[in-house]
């Protein structure tokens, strides 16, 4: 990344900030309800949900960047991807420490107990450790270093985004309509990009040519 | 040229009550849809509430088997439900339920019995003295609370029914009608009308009511109105509410949660913190209003009453 003072670099510092913010709205509602007395008869659920809506929210958001780039050839989109992709990693934290602090108080017994005798929260469990290693080596120097390989660490993300819609609809008691709209938008995701391989290697490449020439 | 002074005007003519009223309610719908827009799903419990204004009961006796326990405040007991009728997060109830009418409403008691009779529901309340009863209410999900529900032991209705031999269940049945009640709509949700069951013995126990209200009033909508069953010792779930239909039956009726979930959800369905749910722990729970969670009493705590019925039985097989 430059240093160099340019208008470009200042309008998307600007841009960066903005998306920043934005991305602490689900932060900013939960204070609120808090502050307003609106967190209801079992804040703890509240908070458990709203910080697991917002993790698939934000890991769905990270996937979609590529997606969008190839669609619309909005290239710079990319460069809000670590950005997205470290808010779904909080989110995750945020949603693992109420589960650990809030629901359990804890009781690391009862955790591990739960963690491997509960489906929905061995997959849940699992796939937040899938997100550390990705954000670890989120930064500048990482992706050099690591160089083809980091493409190919990161595509854990598909596996901690499948599971974490595995793990919301294993929760759920009989209502499954949310858990299955995200697992639609994470299929269709994970589908464009099946669609864009198996483009790239047929011989006539309709999808890839159009997706290179942007 | 008539000028009005000030005093002239009512304060009500310049703000609506109900405007004046919803005017959070209206922030809040405009948070929800700036949060919409960042892609949050809005929250049903946030959306304005309508608080059921109830009718006091009168001449409640008080009962030796409430419980003495901190009781959890109305407006959690109100705005934290499970009534799928009316959506299937636990805050939707409270804001849907107003479409409920609970009168005019009547209760056909029929079946193995020897006086089939439909109840009008104002002579049902009738049938026996109104008891406060303060009861543990523990919910399959984990939690709990402490409720003063107001009624009669179900047993009083009954004796008046003149069961035969053959009666050896009751299944209930809760109103259907998807104009009052909007979930009924879809059948993805759960299987039409609510369907719930007790053996004949269970439901003779002294402890099961037939309930009308809570904390002195009749029942808001959303926790039944305006006439519910109360089993203390089994979960939530098998409490039903809103009850059009009590049949004396002499199989096991085909509950709708056992329907929803065969393995997952028994007729019994006691409260027994050694039997797991097969998703989740039953062992602890949280008190709604308590941070640390606390252990779950086998039978909810009424095993000293209750136990007897199931003498013999494996409560794991009969879950």
């Amino acid at each position: 990344m430059s240093f160099e003072f340019t208008i470009q670099n200042l309008k998307f510092k600007i841009a960066k900030a903005a998306v920043f913010a934005a991305c602490l709205t689900p932060l900013y509602c939960l204070a609120y309800f808090a502050f307003t007395d609106n967190l209801g008869a079992n804040p703890i659920e509240v908070i458990t949900h709203w910080t697991g809506d917002a993790t698939i929210i934000f890991l769905l958001i990270t996937l979609a960047v590529t997606p969008l780039r190839k669609t619309t050839g909005w290239n710079d989109a990319v460069k809000f991807r670590r950005l997205l992709g470290l808010f779904a990693f909080f989110y995750a934290c945020l949603h693992f420490m109420t589960y650990v602090w809030l629901d359990q108080f804890f009781d690391f017994r009862g955790i591990v107990k739960d963690v491997a005798k509960r489906p929905f929260i061995t997959v849940g469990f699992a796939s937040f450790i899938l997100l550390i290693p990705l954000a670890l080596t989120s930064t500048a120097a990482m992706v050099r270093r690591l160089g083809k390989r980091w493409q190919q660490l990161h595509r854990l993300v598909y596996f901690a985004a499948a599971g974490g819609v595995i793990h919301y609809w294993w929760l759920v008691k009989k209502d499954i309509r949310w858990p299955l709209a995200f697992g639609v938008v994470l299929a269709l995701l994970l589908a464009f990009r099946a669609a864009v391989r198996w483009s790239a290697r047929q011989p006539s490449r309709p999808f890839a040519a159009a997706a290179e020439k942007q | 040229m008539l000028i009005k002074k000030p005093a002239d005007i009512k304060s009500s003519a310049i703000t609506s009550k109900e405007l004046f009223l919803s005017r959070r309610g209206f922030l809040v719908q405009a948070a929800i849809a700036g949060a919409a827009v960042a892609g949050l799903a809005a929250p049903d419990f946030l959306l304005p509430s309508e608080v059921h204004a109830g009718e006091k009961l009168a001449k409640v006796q008080k009962s030796k088997l409430s419980i003495d326990e901190k009781q959890t405040p109305l407006k959690d007991i109100t705005t934290y439900n499970n009534f799928y009728e009316f959506g299937t997060d636990k805050y939707s109830p409270a804001q849907y339920a107003k479409s409920l009418m609970p009168r005019p409403w009547t209760v056909a008691v029929e079946g193995e019995i020897n006086k089939p009779k439909r109840y009008d529901i104002d002579e049902l309340m009738k049938l026996a003295p109104l008891e406060e009863r303060i009861y543990r209410m523990r919910c399959v999900e984990g939690w709990s609370m402490v409720i003063p529900w107001i009624g009669f032991p179900l047993n009083a209705l009954i004796k008046r029914a003149e069961p035969t031999g053959k009666a050896k269940f009751v299944e209930f049945t809760t109103l259907l009608d998807p104009k009052q009640m909007p979930e009924q709509r879809s059948r993805m949700i759960l299987d039409w009308p609510y369907i719930e069951g007790l053996r004949i013995d269970e439901a003779n126990h002294p402890l099961a009511i037939l309930g009308v209200g809570l904390y002195g009033e009749t029942l808001p909508n959303q926790n039944g109105a305006p006439i519910r069953i109360v089993v203390p010792w089994k979960y939530g779930f098998k409490s039903i509410k809103s009850i059009v239909k009590i049949r004396f039956v002499e199989q096991q009726p085909m509950t709708t949660w056992m329907k929803a979930g065969p393995t997952e959800y028994g007729f019994y369905s006691n409260v027994n913190p050694e039997v797991d749910h097969p998703r989740w722990s039953q062992a602890t729970e949280r008190r709604i209003g308590e941070f640390l969670k606390r252990k779950t009493l086998p039978f909810n705590g009424y095993g000293d009453q209750v136990a007897s019925l199931y003498s013999g039985m494996d409560l794991r097989k009969y879950f």
